[in-house]
């Protein structure tokens, strides 16, 4: 039966163990090259955002102090930081979130409406309120993965659809925080009573931690991973890709209600211009620049922790230094369409490095 | 259970070993006839080459054995019991399992988490990495599986060690039947030994029955116990592997192809 098995041992090429021996080196360098490539981009972020940051502290002595560390930390980078997460994960599983800007301004008014009108406590209504954001990331995820609309396009609609509700039920006028919620406001972010000015930014640091670990260490992450680097491959092996894309619109559109929520806090007011797709842009600029490739599978969240951090640095700095921030936009898109740049390029190297070894 | 097929050849053996046997199958497509009462047998612990040209109807017969899709008419058995494989799901439930290449690995994870792929071992709520990485430390080495790390990201693998990968995460599952589809397609004389070493490491130790679905079968040939081969959707060879060669395999597909050929000159 197996005779055949024992036929021409000698055509066999090298025997066991003496299989890519020639590439063990090769491999090992490429190992070495891509794994650490998202190490090095992340290494790289810091480094730059770390020299902007000693430039600013040298060239303003208004640039380390109290009050501005607390609005670049709490009030520029926190929101953007938060925001990224959502997006991180979203792009890592092949999708995008745009609508979550708007989620974002929607939040706070739903709070001061179901307060103001309907006589909720303010617990209840800042939970529903984070409710709400998770159905938006449910509509969101029923667009994209069960209607199967590409979700640039059904979180586009999701955005006007939410804006136009923002717009029409405030008449587009800011409210103030209902007195009812200015005592939980301080654990949110308030900072009119104490000026103490970090809460925001501890926030961020806590669900950077949390989702890092998510991200890197459960079953939850490994399988986003494995549905935007190989999605019929996951489907294979019995992962249920829309539970996993269901959730991450769901994390990001509550993510993004809690952005809503602590920014109304943190300027003391509810605003019907705050938010949009300034904050989401930037949510997505962090996560590109700290290496999240667009097309799915790669990613991390230390990264967009970084790219947020960077972004927060460049444009309060800038404005310290009372340099106009228009052209600083240009400085801005190069930067980020070199990561971009440079993500594409890392695909490839990686499709060479497999198909060469 | 029938023992004559119309045309003689490949006569579906009702022998008791028989793990897999397929009796009678056809598969339109709409006009489209892509097999022709089909008769086919694996025994127990066998390695059966599956051969043809592209073309010929091997696809289509792997994904009626995988239940990716019904055959239009027909019978499969399973350990002599008939089944209706309803999906590749139900299919894999029944112990047989496909590699397609190495479509089903994920570049972006380690070899050690596209082992475990939602099989992952878990210290709620955390992975445990150290577990999985031993564990498939000690499964390659048993396999006589080499690679660099089992901590590699897959994309850093060589075509052949991702192939090697992929059969050895279907082993795990420990089915009764391997469908493997081209598992040389696209790799250099020594990568594709890697696949032979260890598809003949599987048939001495695994108590797996193997079908090697394959075009080109050269090397195939040496790790294979019989051949069919398949030609315009019918098996026109049943052959142990010590009976036939790749020069007689060879020959026998250029004949095809110079039959239609001749006939096309002929009807122009």
């Amino acid at each position: 039966m197996s005779d055949t098995a024992e036929r021409s041992p000698d055509l066999l090429g090298p025997p066991p163990g003496g299989h890519g021996v020639g590439g063990n080196g090769l491999l090992r360098t490429l190992r070495w090259g891509t794994g650490a490539f998202l190490r090095q981009r992340e290494a790289t972020v810091f480094v730059v955002a770390l020299a902007l940051f000693l430039y600013f502290t040298i060239d303003s002595p208004d640039f380390l102090t109290h009050p501005n560390m607390a609005t670049l930390l709490s009030g520029d980078a926190a929101p953007y930081i938060i925001l990224a997460i959502g997006e991180v994960l979203l792009l890592i599983c092949g999708e995008i979130d745009l609508s979550v800007g708007f989620t974002f301004t929607m939040a706070p008014f739903l709070m001061y409406f179901l307060i103001t009108y309907d006589g909720f406590p303010a617990v209840l209504a800042i939970i529903v309120s984070l409710i709400f954001g998770l159905f938006v990331g449910f509509v969101n995820a029923f667009l994209t993965v069960t209607l199967r609309l590409p979700s640039f396009i059904a979180t586009l609609g999701t955005s006007f659809v939410l804006y136009g509700v923002v717009l029409t039920t405030s008449h587009g006028e800011p409210v103030d925080i209902p007195a009812s919620a200015m005592h939980i406001g301080k654990f949110f972010g308030n900072e009119t009573t104490s000026g103490w000015g970090w809460s925001a930014f501890i926030w961020a640091i806590a669900l950077v931690a949390i989702f890092h670990i998510v991200l890197t260490n459960t079953r939850w992450g490994l399988h986003t991973i494995a549905v935007g680097g190989n999605l019929l491959g996951a489907r294979e092996a019995g992962i249920s890709v829309a539970r996993i894309k269901y959730g991450n619109f769901m994390i990001t559109g509550m993510l993004g209600a809690l952005v809503g929520l602590q920014v109304a806090f943190y300027d003391n007011t509810i605003d019907p211009s705050a938010g949009g797709y300034n904050y989401m842009f930037y949510a997505v600029a962090a996560a590109v620049l700290g290496g999240t490739a667009m097309l799915g599978g790669a990613g991390t969240i230390i990264g967009g922790f970084l790219g947020a951090m960077l972004l927060s640095i460049f444009t309060d700095g800038f404005a310290i230094i009372g340099v106009s921030a228009n052209p600083l936009f240009i400085v801005f898109g190069a930067g980020v369409l070199a990561a971009m740049i440079a993500n594409v390029q890392l695909g490839r190297l990686r499709e060479a490095g497999g198909r060469r070894g | 259970m029938t023992t004559t097929a119309p045309d003689g050849r490949a006569e579906p053996t009702a022998v008791g070993d028989d793990i897999l046997r397929v009796e009678h199958i056809s598969k339109r497509y709409g006009a489209v006839v892509a097999l022709i009462d089909v008769n086919l047998h694996l025994r127990r612990g066998e390695v059966l080459g599956l051969i043809g040209d592209n073309g010929a109807g091997k696809s289509t017969l792997l994904k009626i054995l995988c239940g990716f899709q019904p055959p239009t008419t027909g019978q499969i058995f399973l350990e002599g019991q008939p089944v209706t494989l309803k999906s590749v799901d139900h299919a894999r439930s029944l112990g047989i399992d496909a590699v397609y290449q190495d479509l089903a690995l994920v570049n972006q994870l380690s070899v050690y988490h596209n082992m475990f792929l939602n099989r992952e071992k878990v210290r709620w709520p955390l992975l445990s990495n150290r577990a999985m990485r031993n564990e498939t430390r000690k499964r390659l080495n048993e396999m006589g599986i080499q690679i660099p790390s089992v901590s590699a990201e897959v994309a850093q693998l060589s075509g052949g060690q991702r192939q090697a990968i992929a059969v050895a995460r279907s082993v795990y599952s420990n089915p009764k039947i391997l469908l493997l589809d081209e598992p040389l397609a696209a790799m250099g004389v020594k990568e594709g030994a890697i696949i032979l070493d260890l598809v003949r490491q599987l048939k001495t130790n695994a108590n797996v029955s193997i079908i090697i679905i394959a075009h080109n079968y050269g090397q195939i040939l040496e790790v294979c116990d019989r051949v069919n081969l398949i030609q315009g959707g019918k098996i026109t060879l049943d052959k142990t592997s010590s009976e036939t060669s790749a020069q007689e395999l060879t020959e026998l597909v250029v004949a095809e192809y110079r039959r239609a050929l001749e006939e096309r000159q002929r009807s122009a």
